[in-house]
């Protein structure tokens, strides 16, 4: 199980946060907090499992993390998911993400958080790994925007603006490993 | 309106959106709060407004300051009013702040049941999607429970993206709702074997989860779970059937066997790390012994640490640490690799090369590895990886009885040392250690006493650091130590001296409780001294001492501090008044503090069982009647004695007597409690205790009498299993040790070193450094670490049997398992209420289906209420259900059903057991075992064998090695291959079936007897079983019904039916008599399905799982039941064998108890006695048809041609076309229309039999149970 997802910058500011177990907003924003402390102070060279959270989970639970330029993508799990099919999970999210957003940076979550949620919605559903298949994820996603589209073809579309564009976070990415190839 | 709207438009259109609500954010870093705290009244008024558009965006504007850390709560109305919006847009906006702030004590929840209902069953697949996705978020018990039924309907969905959904979402469901999980078991198997991929990774994921908690329960799926590790290519489907083997594989080693082969080719094939990583995991866990594959798992796990990506690396070490807990051998040969990750940089990489160390050490390599992790410890930034290294310091050491430590002196100084560490937390631990060596190592308390003696004076540089768990808590084990072995105390004066300084009152208060206790231990000890050398001076010194130091403590804040110290005060002064008198005092003194203390056993306490006698809940004395207050203090102060309190009440009565006989109310007293002793001495619930005569004796009963016994554990430090490596190790050492002979940090070590060596070689240990395993423990209580279950754990509740078939209250709260069969006279039934939604949508029928079910199940609800008897039915899982309700459809009115059938029916069929299911539990253990015993055959020929071949060859070996059960086998394997539609058809047909049977046997039964009737068997017309021939009335009595088994408990009888239409059905009619006078429930009636034969089962239950018997059967009352089979060939007859579970409930409880049995299908089963008359019997035999004859001889019991004419009839199902005197002719036919025609003549004795039909083997087996009938008195 899963619960946990957080995504927060390199200054430790939640881009999105979703958790699968019940806590008030305070205890969230602190595990949010301990989070980034324990996350931040890694090199990007050292492994990307981390033990030791006190706040959420317990010894049974990992943090399991990514570093893209300026975000960091953190799942919090439990012993019965496979660690490196985590790793790849958050590979299949940001990427598709970037699809989604074509070259997604850290803006595009900043003013579509809830985009995001709905793209993660089509990923892990309650906890628990729903597809990991992204041409599958990308199809229902689109499918939703246009249903969105056609009910609000009257009203004034969103701005799309993306503003400044800082660091495309794909192109980022320093380590596209995947430990799931086959 | 339309301007209205336009209205709406246009405010939305000036209306803050989201992303202006995150610039604006961003615009004011300064002052967010007190924007957002406007942002946040903004909101407020648009909530307040009509347009769903405003709401719906000042709700996408709250979540986004949810995720800011603000509370919404207080809009969780106006969120659910979004919810509820027939856009998508809107609706998914509302789902999504749902899903961030809604939790169990979301009040409002309770208002959205409906409207999730209605989403989720919405014609576009996305707003049921996004009701799903909000509601595995903050799904409650109260919806678990209401929505179960829809979600279980959903996982039947034709859209993948839906069932995918649902079935995930059952888990959750589960969790908050344990009761769903049996019922909605079965579906959620199914889903195993979806087309879908996504369904079946979800429906995988789901039992992991489940499995991983209760992992005993899922053991029956093993062979399915391994056709789809074999089958699958969905590494994430893979991996956590993987992760699944490895919590089933502890449980059934039969199946590690069977995995290693399959493992060890993904291991070496699969290029996804992940997977190798996770099959490496379960060979570890669950194939420990097999050292071929745990070698390979070694050698690629070397691979993974050596590897430059650290991720490998970790999870490399990670596993290693598990295969060190079996083969510490294996995992010693990579030592090397394992230090060097003790030096690399990613600190988790350390601390996972840490737990590796625990099973690196050896008795000669203790001592540097433990130096390496001091060295470390100093480099080392940041308290958590120190501590981290003090932790496993200790454990290493302490681990299995200090089995490593050869020097104990090292080992104390070690720990020493350690208390130079800042910062720790890990005082405590290291103050037990302390303590549990000087406790348990005799020989090394001098030198331990000498050693905390120099903490104690140094006592200011730990005392600075008062924090809990501390390191100050070393001054607690150094206090301890130095009073209670203060003989080793080199200057006990100076000691004691720095007991008394006064910063020790900074110190935490129960160490300073310690100083006290232990302060006066020393004095005591002194005192002697003092007296034996007669120094006067001293004595008196050191009194004057601890009254001028301990009032310090007097004032302390701690209770327990002032306390002692109080009474140590007195206790000093009072001794120093009887000094200066000149008495000795010193030997008194001493015996204050005198005895061994053994450790005590954790937990000792908890086990200390409750003395034989002893009912905590009695009152002592009775409170009303007390009249002297003496009484009750006397009583009162006796309240902790708790051994033999009765006894000792008693006894303590008898003395009181003496002195109080002048109390009138002691009499009554005890008068009251004999009649409460004699009343308890009949209740078989009291504990009774001890009643023998009271004896003064007994008036000692004390805490210190309840039975508590040390037990002696004390074993040599050696575990004797690896004595003999053991000795070679040693012998290495010593060799290696002659040579260098150098110590860590102690000088003395080294000379003692050479000792140690030499005693070493000849015993495994020195006897000066035993260990002592005494601990403390309740007699008769075990040291196991075993804890009860935890109440409060969610999972505990899903630890159910699901095997087991359904029970009446296990039911979903609405009727969920009843699928519609597609026949399509149903589809024509007169439903009333479903008409016009089923017309919206002709196309989907499965989606009418479902509708229908609903009416239906509403209608059933209605029923329910109207007729208890039925009720019981209605809710039974199985066909029966069905069946009733088609046959309304068809034949009866619907009302009829609820009037006139009225109550008699409703008996009737509430009698009636159509339980097409089938009693499980041992065959599915029965099959398991099939499956698994294969497997120790398959594995070992040919490891070359590709991972798609096991599940084919396994059984080969089988068919070798028990050819009897070749046919059971090949029934289960088929049963496992049959396609899930099949098998639906199947069971479908078999309703149908017995729907008719049903009405036969309702019409049947309202004549109130199911022996014999007469009737004609028609094939068009109502038909009644065969077995109901007219029979003369002159006749001796003749049953049917066979036994089918009997024990005290129940007593089965049956009766096979048949009839024409069903070609391939044989209906069972099982009577099930109670012979006891104890209610019995929960029967469940499963058989071994063979070949030929097999039970109809009913929806949901596979071909192995028993069918519940649906009523609870009184004492001594009968009732039956109808169990139907389904078989191919009908020219050979068949037995099945199998079972009846069942509860006898008695006063006592209740017991769960079995029944075998077999049930016979003779060939007569098959055929059905029909009137044929004489033209037309001629004109079949001279037709030329009845190719085949038989004959058959025998010598009837019966004298009388026609009592056996008769028995043929009734038994074998014939009728008479024609007799003759002693000759007769007979005619019959079987139900798939073989002909058969029987000739039969009786001269004297002897009765022979000409048989001519269409199936040869049918005619000769009929024609031999013919003879069996006529011959074997019944």
């Amino acid at each position: 199980m899963i619960k946990a997802i957080l995504v927060f910058n390199n200054h430790g500011k939640p881009r999105l946060t979703r958790f699968y177990q019940y806590y008030a907003e305070d205890v969230q924003q602190q595990i949010v907090r301990e989070t980034f402390h324990l996350v931040s102070k890694r090199d990007d060279n050292v492994c990307n499992f981390l033990e030791g959270g006190t706040l959420i989970g317990g010894s049974d639970y990992k943090l399991i993390y990514r570093h893209y330029a300026t975000l960091y993508f953190v799942f919090c799990v439990d012993s019965s998911e496979s660690e490196l099919g985590i790793l790849d999970l958050i590979q299949v999210f940001v990427e598709t993400l970037d699809k989604c957003f074509e070259n997604v940076c850290e803006l595009d979550l900043i003013f579509h958080v809830d985009k995001v949620h709905h793209i993660l919605s089509e990923l892990v559903m309650g906890g628990m790994v729903l597809e990991t298949n992204m041409s599958e994820i990308l199809t229902r996603v689109e499918e939703q925007n246009k249903l969105e589209k056609s009910e609000n073809y009257n009203l004034v579309l969103l701005p799309s603006g993306k503003g400044e564009k800082i660091q495309s976070m794909v192109s980022g990415m320093h380590q596209i490993s995947s430990y799931f190839r086959f | 309106m339309a301007l209205k709207k336009m209205k709406g438009t246009l405010e939305r259109v000036l209306d803050k959106n989201m992303q202006d609500l995150v610039r604006g954010i961003r615009n004011h870093k300064d002052n967010e709060a007190k924007y957002v705290a406007e942002c946040i009244d903004e909101i407020k008024q648009e909530l307040r407004q009509d347009n769903i558009a405003v709401k719906a965006n000042a709700v996408s504007k709250l979540a986004y300051l949810q995720m800011l850390g603000y509370d919404i709560s207080w809009a969780a109305f106006n969120i659910i009013e979004v919810m509820s919006s027939t856009k998508f847009t809107f609706k998914r906006i509302g789902y999504l702040a749902a899903s961030q702030c809604f939790n169990e004590n979301t009040d409002v929840l309770m208002l959205t049941t409906n409207m999730i209902r209605k989403d989720l069953s919405s014609q576009n697949i996305y707003d049921a999607g996004v009701a799903l996705n909000g509601l595995s978020c903050f799904i409650t018990p109260d919806l678990a429970r209401d929505l179960a039924n829809d979600l279980m309907t959903l996982m039947t969905s034709t859209r993948p993206y839906l069932r995918k959904k649902a079935v995930l979402i059952m888990y959750k469901v589960f969790l908050k709702f344990p009761e769903a999980l049996r019922p909605a078991f079965p579906r959620l198997k199914e889903k195993l074997e979806d087309a879908d991929p996504g369904v079946q990774s979800a429906a995988v994921n789901v039992i992991c989860e489940l499995a991983r908690k209760n992992p005993k329960n899922y053991l029956s799926l093993a062979p399915l779970f391994f056709k789809l590790m074999t089958s699958s290519s969905n590494n994430w489907v893979l991996i956590k059937i993987i992760k699944l083997f490895s919590a089933l594989t502890p449980l059934e080693p039969r199946l590690g066997k069977k995995l290693i082969e399959p493992l060890t080719n993904l291991i070496h094939s699969t290029s996804a790390m992940s997977l190798l990583y996770e099959c490496i995991n379960t060979v570890i866990a669950g194939i420990p012994n097999h050292s071929a594959s745990i070698q390979l798992c070694v050698q690629k796990l070397r691979i993974l640490i050596e590897d430059s990506d650290q991720n490998l690396k970790y999870l490399g070490l990670l596993a290693m640490s598990k295969i060190l807990q079996t083969h510490p051998k294996s995992v010693q040969a990579h030592k090397d690799l394992v230090l060097q990750c003790l030096d690399d940089k990613d600190e988790s990489i350390r601390l996972r090369a840490l737990d590796l160390l625990y099973g690196m050490v050896s008795k000669k390599n203790l001592m540097e590895i433990v130096k390496k992790l001091m060295i470390h410890m100093d480099k080392a930034e940041g308290t958590y990886y120190r501590d981290e290294l003090l932790a496993k310091i200790v454990e290493i050491s302490s681990q299995s009885n200090y089995h490593f430590v050869t020097n104990f002196e090292w080992y104390v100084s070690v720990l020493v040392e350690l208390t130079r560490m800042e910062g720790t937390r890990h005082g405590r631990l290291i103050a037990s250690q302390m303590l549990d060596v000087a406790i348990r190592v005799e020989a090394i308390r001098p030198f331990a006493v000498l050693q905390m003696a120099i903490l104690l004076e140094n006592s200011h540089l730990l005392a600075n650091n008062s924090q809990r768990n501390g390191i100050c808590e070393v001054l607690y084990a150094a206090a301890w130590i130095c009073g209670e072995f203060a003989e080793h105390l080199k200057e006990p004066k100076s000691t004691l001296e720095a007991m008394l300084k006064p910063k020790i009152t900074a110190l935490p208060g129960h160490i300073q409780s310690v100083y006290v206790q232990n302060i006066i231990k020393l004095y005591c000890k002194i005192q002697k001294s003092a007296e034996e050398n007669e120094d006067k001076e001293l004595m008196k010194e050191m009194g004057q001492l601890l009254t001028d130091k301990l009032p310090m403590f007097i004032q302390s804040a701690d209770l327990e501090v002032q306390e002692r110290a109080c009474c140590m005060l007195q206790l000093v002064k009072y001794v120093m008044k009887y000094q200066q008198k000149g008495g000795d005092v010193a030997e008194d003194l001493v015996e204050l503090f005198e005895g061994e203390l053994n450790p005590v056993a954790p937990k000792a306490q908890k086990k200390v069982p409750v003395p034989e006698g002893l009912d905590l809940d009695e009152w002592l004395n009775e409170p009303p009647s007390e009249s002297s207050d003496d009484d009750i203090t006397k009583m009162g102060t006796n309240i902790f004695l708790p051994a033999g309190a009765d006894d000792y009440k008693t006894s303590f009565y008898d003395q009181n007597d003496k002195k109080a006989r002048s109390e009138p109310s002691e009499e009554e007293l005890t008068k009251i409690r004999e009649a409460r002793k004699v009343e308890q001495m009949h209740n078989p619930h009291y504990l009774k205790g001890d009643t023998k005569p009271n004896k003064k004796g007994d008036r000692s009963l004390s805490v210190t009498d309840i039975p508590v016994s040390n037990i002696d554990l004390s074993v040599p430090l050696h575990v004797p299993g690896i004595v003999s490596s053991d000795k070679y190790l040693k012998m290495a050492q010593s060799a290696e040790k002659g040579k260098k002979k150098k110590s860590k940090d102690k000088k003395k070590k080294k000379k003692k070193k050479g000792q140690e060596q030499e005693s070493e070689d000849d015993e495994d240990i020195k006897p000066s450094h035993e260990v002592r395993t005494v601990v403390d423990m309740p007699e008769g209580a075990e040291l196991s670490d075993k804890d009860e279950k935890d109440e409060n754990d969610p999972y505990s509740h899903l630890d159910v049997n699901l095997d087991a078939p359904l029970r009446d209250e296990e039911r979903l709260p609405v009727r969920t398992h009843r699928i519609v069969p597609d026949t399509p006279t149903k589809e024509n039934s007169p439903s009333p209420s479903v008409g016009k939604k089923r017309e919206k949508h002709k196309n989907e029928s499965k989606e009418k289906k479902k509708k229908r079910d609903k009416d239906d199940r509403k209608e059933k609800r209605k029923e329910k209420k109207k007729k208890k008897a039925v009720s019981m039915l209605e809710e039974e899982p199985n066909l029966l259900k069905e069946d009733h309700e088609q046959i309304e459809g068809e034949n009866v009115e619907r009302v009829d059903e609820t009037t006139n059938a009225g109550a008699s029916q409703s008996l009737d069929t509430s009698k009636e057991v159509k339980t097409v299911n089938g009693t499980e539990k041992e065959k599915k253990a029965d099959d398991l075992d099939f499956w698994l015993s294969g497997s120790d055959a398959a594995n070992t020929p040919s490891p070359t064998k590709t991972s798609t071949e096991p599940p084919t060859a396994e059984d080969k070996p089988k068919k070798v090695k028990k050819p009897k059960t070749e046919v059971v086998l090949s029934s289960e394997e088929e049963a496992k291959e049959e396609k899930p539609s099949k098998k639906k058809k199947k069971e479908k047909s078999s309703k149908k079936d017995l729907k008719e049977k049903k009405e036969k046997k309702r019409k049947h039964k309202s004549k109130g007897d199911y022996e014999e009737a007469e009737g004609i068997t028609t094939p068009s017309k109502e038909h009644i079983p065969a077995s109901q021939l007219d029979t003369p009335v002159n006749a001796p009595p003749m049953s049917s019904y066979k036994l089918l088994a009997e024990n005290s408990y129940l007593k089965l009888t049956y009766e096979t039916r048949v009839t024409p239409q069903r070609k391939e059905q044989v209906v069972v009619s099982v009577v099930f008599h109670n012979q006891t006078d104890h209610q019995i429930k929960d029967l469940e009636f499963n058989v071994l399905d063979s070949i030929n034969t097999k039970l109809n089962r009913g929806i949901g239950l596979s071909s192995h799982e028993a069918v519940k018997v649906p009523f609870i059967l009184p004492p001594n009352i009968m009732n039956e039941g109808q169990f139907a089979f389904s078989f191919q060939s009908i020219s050979q007859p068949s037995k099945l064998k199998g079972t009846l579970t069942y509860i006898v409930k008695t006063d006592d409880g209740s017991t769960h108890e079995k029944l075998d049995f077999r049930i016979n299908f003779p060939c007569s089963t098959y055929i059905i006695a029909t009137p044929c008359n004489g033209p037309d019997f001629a004109s079949l035999l001279s037709s030329g048809e009845l190719s085949e004859k038989g004959t058959a001889k025998c010598t009837p019991f019966q004298p009388e041609f026609s009592t056996n004419l008769l028995r043929i009839c009734f038994y074998n199902h014939f009728k008479v076309v024609e007799r003759v005197d002693n000759s007769a002719s007979l005619y019959s036919r079987s139900i798939q229309g073989h002909h058969i025609c029987l000739l039969v003549k009786q001269v004297d004795q002897v009765l022979s039999i000409d048989g001519k039909s269409t199936d040869s083997s049918l005619l000769s087996n009929v024609l031999d149970e013919i003879k069996v009938t006529l011959t074997e008195a019944t």
